[in-house]
C-alpha cells in the first residue's frame, strides 16, 4: 500500500486515468461494439420469402437506444426522488421502487373507475391519462411522506444503518401490499393508447407512440420540478436543508417540513413513472418495484448522487444499457448488466458522471 | 422510566453483593452447561421425524446465518445486504461437490458405498464444508474489495447488487458450458440427487430420521458460536469494533483499515456458506429460485431483531424468526387473515410480516431484543447525548 518509486507513480497515474475515464470507457463500450460488428458483419433485419435480409447501417442501434431512452424517462423520474431525498436527509429511500409500483397499481385502479377502454376516443383517453396521473402523483406522493413520517423521522439521529434497515422494511410491506392487491403475478393491462404503434419513423428508427407518452410527461415535470427548486421559496428551502440542516433551521426554515416536501415530490414523480410503465409496458406486477427501483438507484449514483440532472441524464443511460441488453444480449442477464455498471461505478467513480451534491461532497 | 431503569439497577447491584463472588462466573457456565445438555438431548423429546424437529433444524441453520451475518453487520458495522450469495455459494458446493451434477467426472472422497459407485464429484460432507467456507470466504473478499472506500450505506448497495449478480448467475447458469456438455447450474430446475452426508459408522443421513442431521447442524452451530465468541474478545474483533465505531479514528490508531474488513467479510461468508452447504443437503435440491433478495432481509430481520451486534442477540433472532418462518406462520397463524373475513393466507406476507418487524424494532426498539451493551448506547442515543455533555459537536442531520 505505502510502496514507493516509479511503480508506485505509474500505478497513480493508472488510477487517475481509470477515475477520469474508466467509467466512461465503460459506458461506451456497449453502443461502440454493437455499432462496429452492425456495420462490419451487419445483423438480419428482416426475413423475406425464408431469405434474411442483412442489413450494415445503424438503425437496429438506434432502435435499440428510442427503445431505452423512452424506458430511462421512468427511470430517470424515479432516480429524481431518490436524489432528491439522498441529498437531503442521506438515506437510501429504499421503498421509492415499491412507492412507483403502487404508483402504477393506482394509475390502473383509476382506469377502471374512469372508465377507461380501448373503446374510448383519443380525447377521452388522453383527459382520463391525465386524471389518473394526477391522482397517482398524489397518492404516492403522500404515501412517501407518510413513509418517511412514520419511519425515518423518529430516527433522524440514529445512526445512518437504522433509517436504511426501516425503509428496506418499508419496501417489503409496500411489495406485500401490491401483492394483496393485485396478485401475485404479472398482470396485463388494457393497452389503452397502443403503445406499440408507429407514429413515424426517423431514418429507419421506428418512433412508437409510447416513446411519445413517455416524454411528454417526463420533459415537463422535469423541468417543472428544477423549476421549483431553483426558482421558488421552498425549493430554495430544500437547497438550504441539504446543504446545512442545522444552518437552515437558525435562518427560520422549517427543517422537517421541508424534509416532507422531498419525500412529496419524490413520492409523486416516482407516481408518475408508475403511470407511463403501466401505459407503456401495458403490465404491472407487485415486484415491478424492486427492479426499477434498483435501476434508478444506480441511475442517480451514475449521474452523481444529490444531482437533479444526474438523475435524468444517469436514467436515461441506464435505460439505453438495458435496452441494448435486452435486445442483443438477452433479457434473462439485464439486471446482472446494470448491476456489474453499479459496482463498476461505485469502483471507478464513486461520485458519479456530473459530481454529487451532498454535504460529504463539500 | 430513568428512574426506575436506576431503581432496579441498584436493586441488582445488592443482590450481586450479597452473593459470594464465584456466583456469577458459576451462573453462567451453568446456564451454557444446562443449554447445551437441552440442545444435545432435544431431539429425543420428540419424535425422530417430527415437524417441530424439522422446523427445529431450520431454525438453528438460519440462527448460524445469523451468527455469520453478525460478524459483518453487527460488530464490523458493514451493512450486507448480498448475503443470500454465499448461501448460494455454500448450497452449490454441495451441489457440485456432492452429486452426479458434473456427469462427465468420477471423484470419490470418504463417501457412503451407494456413492462412490456413482459419476460426478462426491466428497464428504466434511470435506463439502471445507470447500464451501473457502469458496465463500474467497467470495466475500471479493464482494468486499469494492466497498472499502464507499461510506455505509453504498456498501448495502454494492453488497446487495453482488447478490444478484450472483442470483441472475445461478438462474441462468444453465447456459454457461464449463466443458464436456457440462453446465455450471442447473438454474430453475435444480441440482438434485444431492447425496445425503455420511460418516463412517452413522451411514447415510436419511430424511425419515431427522435426529443425525438435528445433531450435525447443532456442532455447526456450537462451533460457529464458539468462534464467534473467541473473535469478539480478539485482537480482530476489537479492530471491527473500532472501525465501526469510528473509522478515521480506528485508521490512526493502527487497526489496518483493508485487512479488517476483508476479514470480516470473510469470516461472515465463511460462515453462511457453512449453514449453506446444511441447507442445501438438507432440502436435497439446489434449485436457483431459492437465492433471492428476500432471504438477505430474513436473516437481516434475524439479527436485528435479535441485536445489531450482539452474539446471543442473533442467535436468539436467528431461531425466533425461524419458528416464526417454518412453524407460527404456516402452521399456527396461516388462517389468521380468513377469520377476519380477508381472502389470502399469512404464508404470501411472511416477507411483509419480516418487514414490519424490521420496523417495528427499529423504531421501537433499536437494540434488539438482547442487546450489546455497547451497541445499544450507540443505537439509544445515549452516546451522542453523553458527547453532545461533553461540548462535542453532535453527528448528523438534526
Amino acid at each position: 500500500m505505502l510502496a514507493t518509486g516509479p511503480g508506485a507513480a505509474a500505478l497513480a497515474a493508472i488510477r487517475r486515468y481509470a477515475g477520469r475515464w474508466g467509467l466512461i470507457a465503460a459506458l461506451a463500450a456497449l453502443p461502440v461494439y454493437y455499432s462496429v460488428t452492425d456495420l462490419a458483419n451487419g445483423y438480419q433485419a428482416a426475413v423475406v420469402a425464408g431469405h434474411p435480409v442483412i442489413h450494415h447501417d445503424l438503425s437496429r442501434l438506434g432502435f435499440n437506444f428510442a427503445e431505452g431512452l423512452s424506458d430511462g424517462a421512468i427511470w430517470a423520474l424515479i432516480a429524481i426522488g431518490y436524489t432528491l431525498v439522498y441529498g437531503i436527509i442521506e438515506l437510501i429511500n429504499f421503498a421509492h421502487g415499491d412507492v412507483f409500483m403502487l404508483g402504477s397499481f393506482t394509475a390502473v385502479g383509476m382506469w377502471s373507475v374512469l372508465g377507461l377502454s380501448l373503446t374510448t376516443s383519443m380525447l377521452g383517453v388522453i383527459g382520463g391519462l391525465a386524471v389518473a396521473l394526477i391522482i397517482a402523483m398524489l397518492t404516492t406522493g403522500t404515501l412517501n411522506v407518510l413513509i418517511e413520517r412514520v419511519a425515518y423521522k423518529p430516527l433522524r439521529s440514529a445512526p445512518k444503518v437504522a433509517p436504511l434497515i426501516t425503509a428496506i422494511g418499508f419496501s417489503f410491506i409496500l411489495q406485500n401490499v401490491g401483492l394483496l392487491w393485485r396478485g401475485g403475478s404479472q398482470q396485463s393491462v388494457t393497452d389503452l393508447i397502443g403503445a406499440q404503434k408507429v407514429v413515424f419513423t426517423v431514418g429507419g428508427v421506428p418512433v412508437l407512440r409510447g416513446y411519445i407518452l413517455a416524454w411528454a410527461v417526463m420533459v415537463p415535470l422535469v423541468f417543472a420540478v428544477s423549476w421549483f427548486i431553483n426558482r421558488t421559496r421552498p425549493g430554495k428551502a430544500m437547497r438550504a436543508t441539504a446543504q446545512d440542516p442545522e444552518a437552515a433551521r437558525l435562518m427560520g426554515i422549517n427543517v422537517s417540513n421541508t424534509i416532507s416536501l422531498t419525500f412529496l415530490l419524490g413520492g409523486a414523480l416516482a407516481g408518475a413513472a408508475g403511470l407511463i410503465y403501466a401505459v407503456y409496458e401495458t403490465q404491472v406486477w407487485y415486484f415491478q418495484g424492486f427492479r426499477a427501483g434498483l435501476f434508478a438507484f444506480t441511475a442517480a449514483v451514475m449521474g452523481g448522487i444529490g444531482n437533479v440532472r444526474g438523475a435524468v441524464l444517469g436514467g436515461l443511460i441506464i435505460g439505453v444499457i438495458q435496452a441494448l441488453s435486452d435486445e442483443r444480449i438477452g433479457p434473462q442477464w439485464t439486471e446482472a448488466i446494470v448491476f456489474a455498471y453499479l459496482i463498476a461505478i461505485m469502483v471507478l467513480r464513486p461520485t458519479g458522471l456530473l459530481g454529487e451534491e451532498t454535504r460529504e461532497a463539500g | 422510566m430513568s428512574e426506575l431503569a436506576a431503581q432496579l439497577r441498584e436493586w441488582r447491584a445488592a443482590i450481586e453483593r450479597l452473593l459470594p463472588p464465584w456466583w456469577s462466573k458459576w451462573w453462567n457456565k451453568g446456564l451454557a452447561a444446562l443449554l447445551l445438555v437441552v440442545g444435545v438431548i432435544l431431539p429425543f423429546l420428540t419424535g425422530s421425524n417430527s415437524g417441530f424437529l424439522n422446523g427445529t433444524i431450520v431454525a438453528v441453520a438460519y440462527a448460524v446465518m445469523a451468527l455469520g451475518l453478525n460478524v459483518v453487520v453487527g460488530m464490523a458495522g458493514l451493512l450486507d445486504l448480498g448475503y443470500v450469495a454465499f448461501y448460494a455459494f455454500g448450497a452449490y458446493c454441495v451441489g457440485w461437490f456432492g452429486s452426479g451434477f458434473f456427469f462427465g467426472t468420477r471423484v470419490h472422497v470418504g463417501v457412503s458405498p451407494a456413492a462412490s459407485r456413482l459419476a460426478g464429484i462426491h466428497l464428504n460432507f466434511v470435506l463439502i464444508l471445507i470447500a464451501a467456507v473457502v469458496i465463500c470466504a474467497v467470495a466475500g473478499i471479493i464482494i468486499g474489495l469494492p466497498t472499502l472506500r464507499l461510506r455505509g450505506d453504498y456498501i448495502a448497495i454494492v453488497t446487495l447488487a453482488f447478490g444478484e449478480i450472483i442470483g441472475v448467475l445461478a438462474v441462468n447458469g444453465q447456459s454457461i458450458g464449463v466443458g464436456g456438455g457440462m453446465t455450471l447450474t442447473a438454474g430453475n430446475l435444480g441440482i438434485s440427487a444431492v447425496d445425503p452426508p455420511w460418516f463412517p459408522g452413522s451411514g447415510s443421513f436419511s430424511l425419515l430420521d431427522l435426529r443425525p442431521w438435528y445433531w450435525l447442524i447443532f456442532g455447526i452451530l456450537l462451533i460457529v458460536l464458539f468462534v464467534n465468541l473467541r473473535l469478539r474478545d480478539s485482537r480482530l474483533g476489537r479492530a471491527w469494533v473500532a472501525l465501526r465505531e469510528d473509522e478515521v479514528a480506528a485508521v490512526s490508531m493502527g487497526v489496518p483499515l483493508v485487512k479488517t474488513k476483508l476479514m470480516a467479510y470473510a469470516t461472515g461468508a465463511a460462515f453462511g456458506g457453512m449453514a449453506g452447504a446444511f441447507f442445501g443437503a438438507y432440502f436435497t435440491v439446489v434449485n436457483a429460485g431459492q437465492f433471492a433478495f428476500g432471504f438477505s432481509i430474513f436473516i437481516l430481520a434475524m439479527v436485528v431483531v435479535g441485536g445489531i451486534g450482539s452474539i446471543w442477540g442473533a442467535l436468539a433472532g436467528g431461531l425466533l424468526l425461524g419458528y416464526i418462518n417454518n412453524y407460527l406462520i404456516p402452521d399456527v397463524l396461516n388462517n389468521l387473515p380468513q377469520s377476519f373475513g380477508l381472502n389470502f393466507q399469512l404464508t404470501s406476507v411472511s416477507f411483509g410480516i419480516f418487514g414490519f418487524l424490521l420496523v417495528l424494532v427499529m423504531t421501537v426498539r433499536p437494540q434488539g431484543l438482547f442487546p450489546e451493551r455497547r451497541r445499544k448506547l450507540e443505537l439509544t442515543g445515549e452516546v451522542a447525548a453523553q458527547d453532545a455533555e461533553l461540548g462535542s459537536e453532535p453527528e448528523g442531520p438534526a
